[in-house]
């Protein structure tokens, strides 16, 4: 283990006391693995009758895979959305004229704000009244979180512009470029690497909440394994949670993963003058201060929105 | 704007039941989420480990998942059960699946607040003679406590908005269920959702202004 802010390296005091805490805590976690079992075990949920279906492939094939998918389209299709509404929103508040940038601000405020349930159903139920009877669970799960996290993008967008350090901007205008080229040849393509590992973390944020679908009825991988695979295999509800809660934390940690990646990379990267700025809704790390990650594990935090 | 009026009661007795869910949240995360980082932060290996797992795991379920099992899973199919009464019953089951899913998130906000104290004031604090305990005490947690304070605000107004999502967890009394029963009765109705929208903005604006202005004051300059 690296140096540690919180603890000395051990002295063989200190060692005795680690291991007999160390056998502690083995045991402590060993009762709880176990409690947790034997549950399982009382309410017959080991039986292989209620595990079997998720051995076969017919099941991936009819059920799981289409409500990976569901779950794959809506959140590929509002990350575009939400990406465009981001850089739109984003770079309007940055606008030198007012009547941009305070529409472009409230829009921005309210969206973040306004809890993204709420939103989807709002749209739910606003959508038939606009456009005629039909099907609009998929729209309103995608408009909801393209609002929702095109608002938190356009922040993220701001702050990776605003990151750039001042004197490239003004070295730009000293050689004659226009506001548009400035913004478009020096800015942005600094920025952009700057942005990348807190655009990333609000993608798997994405990820994550397009199972809001689930209250509105939009088949989705949740749907699928709380109300389509327990309707179709009887008894086996925990082993479909447990398989598709799997399916998802494994989809989130590779995003996370890259997140990490990309955000070390840009890090080292000489490509711009911009620190990596920070996921939304992450603490700030002082640049450079920091002794390095207690505890390891995954650095790169995301929001829980 | 009949509309909003008519509904008024309906949506401020769920509004209030966001408001007990945000209260029990708040506490029951805070503590959990405080035990997690021990853990996290310790220097035994195993609980190391069983911190990390659990803070990654959680951290990449979504919420509606972690209700919608509490609720269909833990409660229906292996029996937990708080209260006979179904709808307090919920109530304690979305609270239980909320504090479990947001202290992940005040764990690594936690986390993040003692990685920003430098190493040299751990490496300065032994250097003087101080003991572990104090140098915790005097040193460290009070510089990490105040890295900490406006991401827990963030992490408290997300919670508070992610009350919402109680309905996955088959509480069907607060105000997002309150506001879909009327939808259906009237139709999408804007002054509805703008009067919910702005009741959630009352609470959550004050703790982000608040937790913002505290985490400046209270900020380390370096």
């Amino acid at each position: 283990m690296s140096a540690s802010v919180l603890f000395d390296v051990p002295g063989p005091r200190a060692r005795t006391r680690n291991a007999l805490l160390t056998v502690a805590s083995v045991i402590l976690v060993g009762a709880v693995l176990y409690g947790l079992y034997s549950g399982f075990d009382a309410k017959g949920q080991w039986r292989a009758q209620i595990w079997q279906p998720f051995l076969e492939w017919e099941t991936w094939e009819f059920y799981i895979f289409p409500g990976l998918l569901g779950t794959l389209r809506a959140a590929a299709v509002a990350s575009v959305l939400a990406l465009v509404f981001g850089a739109v929103f984003g770079l309007a508040r940055l606008s030198d004229h007012r009547w941009i940038r305070i529409p472009a601000g409230v829009v921005v405020e309210v969206f973040r704000a306004i809890p993204l349930l709420l939103l989807i159903f709002f749209i739910f139920y606003l959508a038939p009244a606009l456009g005629g009877p039909g099907d609009y669970t998929f729209m309103a799960v995608v408009v909801g979180l393209m609002l929702y996290n095109g608002s938190v993008l356009a922040e993220v967008v701001r702050a990776g512009v605003l990151s750039v350090p001042k004197g490239q901007s003004e070295a730009a205008y000293a050689v004659g470029m226009r506001k548009n080229q400035v913004m478009r040849l020096v800015l942005l393509p600094q920025a952009v690497t700057a942005m990348m590992p807190a655009i990333v973390s609000q993608l798997v944020v994405l990820l994550k909440d397009t199972a809001l679908g689930y209250i509105i009825a939009y088949v989705d991988l949740l749907n699928t394994g709380f109300k389509i695979l327990p309707a179709r295999f009887f008894g086996s509800l925990i082993p479909a949670a447990i398989v598709i809660g799997i399916i998802y934390v494994a989809l989130n940690m590779a995003l996370s993963f890259l997140a990490t990646w990309l955000e070390r990379r840009s890090r080292r990267s000489r490509k711009t003058s911009a620190a990596p700025i920070a996921p939304p809704g992450a603490p700030a790390v002082g640049a450079g201060a920091g002794t390095g990650p207690v505890g390891g594990g995954v650095a790169a935090g995301h929001g829980m929105e | 704007m009949e509309d909003l009026i008519r509904y008024a009661p309906d949506l401020a007795l769920g509004f209030l039941e966001n408001i007990k869910l945000s209260i029990v949240g708040a506490i029951t995360s805070l503590i959990l989420g405080t035990i997690l980082v021990a853990m996290r932060v310790s220097p035994t290996p195993v609980l190391r480990v069983a911190g990390t797992f659990y803070v990654n795991v959680v951290r990449n379920t979504p919420l509606t998942l972690v209700l919608a099992f509490s609720a269909l899973g833990l409660s229906d199919q292996l029996g937990l059960v708080f209260s006979s009464e179904p709808r307090t019953n919920s109530f304690w089951i979305v609270a239980m699946g909320l504090s479990a899913y947001t202290a992940a998130f005040v764990c690594e906000a936690l986390r993040a607040g003692i990685n920003t104290v430098p190493l040299g004031q751990a490496e300065a604090a032994r250097a003087i003679g101080l003991t572990f305990t104090q140098s915790l005490r005097m040193i460290i947690l009070p510089q990490a406590f105040r890295a900490v304070v406006a991401p827990l605000g963030s992490v408290m107004i997300a919670m508070i908005k992610n009350t919402t999502v109680a309905v996955a967890g088959g509480f069907a009394a607060d105000s997002a269920a309150n506001m879909k029963e009327a939808f259906d009765q009237v139709g999408a109705s804007i002054p509805i959702f703008l009067g919910i929208v702005v009741a959630f903005m009352a609470v959550t604006l004050p703790i982000g202004w608040f937790t913002g202005r505290l985490a400046r004051r209270l900020a380390v300059a370096r």
